[in-house]
């Protein structure tokens, strides 16, 4: 029973076209029943007459991922009650964000989703530009999609090594995912000055240029990058505990996805279509041919499989901005960074972070500062559904679940 | 006989045994011998908070390689390490839990905030939820300033902590205080009370700075 899926083989390197571009992502039609599918919750109460057993895993536990407690109510090995407890990480990021200026709010953008500082900068300076009017040109149009895509490479790389060792990869694939991950850090860092906290993205336009010889090394960095992900998926896509933890465990059903609002891989790895790359077409991203990879099961491994194929589109987003990139001002020239003060007024802003659809959400009233500053985390909203999926598994399997969520506590909690 | 902790901390004359190292005479002591066990083997607590904690990992990994200095063994139960590394932001919620795991620890134990956060509260401080620095409740050894710090930097921050490990005598009073039969190797767990922290901090840890008189 146990085998890789066939309908990705179309996807992967090598075989896989240019992309059709039209964001059908038309990717797969498997109709293989799955054998698991009927597995459903287990009667609580067994003639035994044995006890439930409540375990509060975490807010230490090194499967959570950060400070995050799983409130789980287990029969023997399977869980029939999960009620996650939240709030470990709360940084008051909204109160602080109303309490400063327009500016002084992108420093603490960064620290949302810690692994993917640039997209929440975008997200946030994409919101204001919204407000304000604001166009950046078009080189910082080009330098944005780049260094998003850089970022969606070293999320999905970061979380797909966390999912592989929650499953007993002690090691090797996270070390490998680190090394690609310094290699894109190192460019960030050329960029911005910070491994992590870049603070690079202003209102209309951009911090700072490209330092010389950057575009050369991302190219580099990019070519390289395929290759790594043809070793690394020869390492892990066949192989067969990875294969047998995942595929079957925590089935999130199409309809249950769109009403619980769950964006991002995990909505895509249930079959929904929607990119809002695709969708919105924000900034240039209707300048480049890619497609969006769909799941149909909706399994830990089509999540894992479908951050894997969107890593592979990011690449070839990424070959064709480095090389498309034109010169020019990186700046809005009506674009005022201090004391801005917007017209009341009230915006919500959003794009496709590599967790999901991460929105701001700004109520002004024409003074400094915002007089609502509210976040809208994928990560967040992708884990009210933690409870439906992990009913009727093992509690070892809700750590795997839990991991190929993908969260970030300090975006959940904010 | 006495022993007593002289300034380089060695019993031995120096002359004599630069000389008889020459011979190829290796000399110790037992307290040497102790502390070079010990500060290369500082097992941390496997214990990430918030953005710090990436580049703990990070600092664990390939490129930085933290087991040069032995302390790669990442521990998941607080009963196996020595170190606690508080990476990250230390919230009002979490800080129970903080000292409690400290407070499981077995000693001798040590702490290394790292960042802004664990040290201050950092970018966070004006949040009403955000401890202001984890040395109000646990004692601190070593602080990394940073947001966050470098993987060097708390490679520095290790081999800080290691040479205040050779250094600690035996006997005496400046002894460690694992050594110390009446010392406390656990403090009072704060409680998540309505406003704030109860106590918000433990008067026997935290010696806040008296801030400057006017003449």
């Amino acid at each position: 029973m146990i085998a890789p899926r066939e309908e990705f083989k179309s996807w992967q390197s090598g075989v896989a076209g240019n992309g059709s571009g039209n964001g059908s992502g038309n990717g797969s039609s498997y109709g293989a029943v799955r054998s698991s599918e009927a597995k459903l919750v287990k009667k609580t109460d067994d003639s035994l007459g044995g006890d439930l057993l409540e375990v509060a895993m975490g807010p230490h536990h090194p499967s959570t991922h950060g400070v995050f407690r799983m409130d789980v109510v287990l029969d023997g090995e399977t869980v029939v009650k999960l009620k996650p407890v939240f709030g470990y990480l709360h940084r008051n990021h909204e109160k602080i964000g109303e309490t400063n200026s327009y500016l002084a709010a992108i420093p603490y953008t960064d620290r949302l989703d810690y692994i993917c500082s640039m997209t929440n900068n975008w997200a946030y300076v994409h919101t204001v530009e919204k407000l304000t009017g604001l166009q950046p040109p078009e080189r910082a149009e080009y330098i944005r999609v780049i260094v998003a895509e850089l970022t969606r490479l070293v999320n999905h790389t970061c979380l797909i090594g966390f999912l592989v060792q929650d499953m007993g990869a002690l090691g090797t694939p996270l070390m490998y995912a680190f090394r690609e991950r310094e290699n894109i850090i190192d460019l960030f860092e050329s960029l911005s000055g910070s491994r992590m906290m870049f603070n690079y993205m202003r209102f209309g336009g951009l911090r700072c240029d490209l330092p010389p010889g950057w575009i050369e090394q991302a190219k580099r960095v990019v070519a390289n990058y395929s290759r790594f992900l043809d070793d690394y998926e020869a390492l892990l896509s066949g192989n067969e505990i990875l294969l047998a933890r995942s595929q079957g465990v925590g089935v999130l059903k199409k309809d249950l996805a769109i009403s619980a609002g769950v964006t991002g891989p995990m909505l895509r790895a249930s079959g929904v279509n929607y990119d809002l790359r695709k969708v919105d077409q924000y900034g240039i991203y209707n300048r480049f041919q890619f497609r969006i990879p769909l799941g149909e099961h909706g399994d830990v491994f089509d999540r894992y499989m479908i951050r894997v194929l969107e890593m592979r589109e990011a690449v070839k987003i990424l070959d064709q901005a480095l090389a498309q990139i034109p010169e020019g001002p990186i700046n809005d020239p009506k674009a005022k960074l201090r004391g801005l003060r917007p017209k009341p007024g009230e915006v919500y802003g959003r794009i496709e972070s590599p967790k999901g659809e991460l929105g701001f959400y700004l109520i002004t009233d024409g003074s400094p500062n915002p007089y609502r500053f509210r976040i809208r985390p994928p990560s967040l909203i992708n884990l009210t559904i933690l409870e439906d999926m992990c009913l009727g598994q093992s509690v070892a399997d809700a750590v795997i679940i839990l991991g190929s969520v993908d969260i970030v506590l300090g975006e959940v909690d904010r | 006989m006495e022993i007593t902790p002289s300034e380089n901390n060695s019993v031995m004359d120096e002359a004599l045994r630069s000389e008889l190292s020459k011979q190829g005479v290796f000399t110790t002591s037992l307290q040497e011998l102790y502390n070079w066990g010990r500060k290369n083997s500082l097992w941390p607590l496997q214990f990430g908070l918030a953005c710090c904690a990436i580049e703990m990992i990070a600092a664990s990994m390939a490129r930085f390689d933290i087991s040069r200095f032995g302390a790669e063994v990442f521990r998941p139960s607080p009963r196996q390490a020595d170190l606690m590394i508080v990476a990250g932001t230390v919230t009002k919620k979490m800080a129970p839990q903080v000292v409690r795991l400290y407070n499981q620890m077995p000693e001798p134990k040590y702490v290394i905030a790292m960042g802004a956060c664990a040290i201050s509260g950092g970018p966070f401080k004006q949040g009403y939820n955000v401890l202001k620095g984890i040395d109000r409740f646990l004692p601190v050894d070593v602080h990394i300033p940073g947001c966050p710090p470098r993987p060097e930097a708390l490679l520095d921050a290790l081999m800080a902590l290691q040479k205040k490990i050779e250094q600690q005598s035996l006997t005496g009073v400046t002894r460690p205080r694992h050594l110390t039969e009446d010392a406390r190797s656990e403090f009072p767990i704060p409680e998540f009370g309505e406003h704030d922290l109860v106590p918000s901090k433990n008067p026997e840890l935290w010696f806040p700075p008296t801030p400057m008189k006017k003449p």
